[in-house]
């Protein structure tokens, strides 16, 4: 196998990727890229196709069309599938271990498969989670089965690392602690691919979002671009203009209630402020957006309150 | 130096705060010339923000004359003459401002004010001086 000595800029790039089981369509022609070098967050609803993705991406599950490369390998070939893998760590949301092994065992028996394994992070994951080494995984609590599973995974040296809902059960001192492996695996130039509910982490450390709903890709921006150019602006009027006379580079939904205008917008707030001031609204306000009202805002479904237009 | 974690959700990107912040420690003498600054993976780590985010403020803070980035050694302030804002008059006029805005909050939060209608209300004021298009208007 060929492997390309051209430095690639995504870690992960999928066209199309969609999943059947049976009847039910998981993943709907999902198109996205992950660049080298980033902290992304892999946002959505429970059943909205993240693990799907992931499990298709890490070769567990076939795509039933579409294509996708990881680290520039396919996904969907057997051999490179196993290529790809050694330099991936992934951790499971349910933190798989092997249940005979004790937690040494366990370690050990890792490390072995992969030359990029890094003692230092072991012994420092060791010494900060206290993990008793001779005690069987089966008898670990929750809590420290996550931990090992962390220390596994970050152990590893891996360039890309996968991670659902790493937080997911740990307690707010551990939570944080996790994110400091993240921003460190970060600092060493690993691309970090994780599935997250905790918005407000992933506002933290994320560079990038996929926000996916119902298998389909709805939003992919940058957090900058969120602090910076996502904007909800509110202007009070004599008589509210139809919402067509809004409809302006920029604009993503704009809400009519009573005299009230509301405007979601993606970028040129300033111009759109201007608009409105010109259509003589007055109180005209531009407020910030929150990662969390965006991401509400994005998963609104037709029929839902409010009389949107866009 | 003592940093603030950011606040993500405070509407102003990550990595202004970090760059205000370290901006504010220079102007008020907590941050002298030719003292180093953290490394981007240490401070990256001690604040659990995007190293992506640290060495970009460092770029963008050398770029402005504040830092100097030397290579394998790391980031410190700059000693360069001239570009001096942060001079003993200066963290003298800086440390008056500072008392002045802990007045003007205080008093804006004893008649009720919110910590975001504050930062509105600042806002539009600054953006009004500046001649931009006024946020609240």
């Amino acid at each position: 196998m060929e492997i390309s000595s051209v430095k690639q800029a995504y870690a992960i790039e999928t066209e199309a990727l969609t999943k059947y089981y049976g009847d039910f369509e998981a993943v709907r022609g999902l198109s996205m890229r992950v660049p080298k070098g980033t902290i992304t967050g892999f946002l959505g609803q429970n059943g909205a196709g993240k693990s799907s993705t992931i499990r298709m991406l890490l070769g567990m599950s076939r795509p039933t069309r579409g294509n996708g490369r990881v680290l520039d390998f396919d996904i969907a070939d057997e051999k490179q599938s196993i290529e790809m893998r050694k330099r991936v760590a992934y951790v499971a949301e349910d933190k798989r271990l092997y249940d005979y092994m004790t937690v040494g065992q366990m370690i050990d028996f890792t490390k072995v498969f992969y030359p990029g394994w890094r003692t230092e992070i072991e012994q420092k994951l060791l010494d900060e989670f206290r993990l008793p080494l001779d005690r069987p995984t089966k008898k670990l609590s929750k809590g420290m089965r996550t931990q090992l599973a962390l220390l596994l995974a970050f152990a590893r040296g891996a360039e890309l690392l996968v991670l659902d809902e790493p937080t997911e059960g740990l307690d707010p001192v551990m939570a944080e602690k996790l994110l400091e492996l993240v921003v460190g695996a970060a600092a060493d130039g690993a691309t970090v691919f994780f599935s997250s509910h905790q918005i407000s982490e992933v506002e933290q450390i994320a560079d990038r979002i996929l926000l996916i709903d119902r298998g389909q890709l709805v939003l992919d921006t940058t957090l900058e671009s969120i602090a910076t150019d996502f904007r909800r602006i509110r202007g009070v009027y004599d008589t509210a203009p139809k919402p067509a006379t809004l409809a302006l580079d920029g604009v993503q939904r704009v809400t009519v209630d009573g005299r009230t205008v509301s405007v979601i917008v993606t970028r040129n707030s300033i111009s759109i402020a201007e608009r409105m001031r010109a259509q003589s609204a007055s109180a005209v306000e531009v407020l910030p957006m929150t990662l969390k009202e965006i991401v509400l805002e994005s998963l609104r479904r037709e029929g839902g309150s409010g009389t949107g237009e866009a | 130096m003592q940093l603030l974690k950011p606040n993500p959700a405070s509407g102003v990107p990550i990595y202004l705060q970090l760059k205000e912040q370290i901006r504010h420690a220079c102007e008020t003498g907590a941050l002298r010339p030719g003292d180093s600054l953290p490394g981007i993976r240490a401070l990256a780590e001690s604040m659990v923000i995007n190293p992506n985010t640290v060495a970009r403020v460092y770029r963008e803070l050398e770029q402005e004359g504040l830092l100097e980035l030397r290579h394998g050694v790391g980031a410190f302030v700059a000693t360069r003459p001239g570009t001096s804002r942060w001079t003993a008059a200066r963290s003298g006029q800086m440390k008056a401002a500072q008392k002045a805005a802990k007045t003007f909050v205080q008093e804006l939060k004893r008649r009720g004010i919110g910590s975001d209608e504050i930062r509105r209300l600042v806002e539009a004021e600054l953006a009004t001086h500046d001649g931009r298009v006024p946020l609240v208007g």
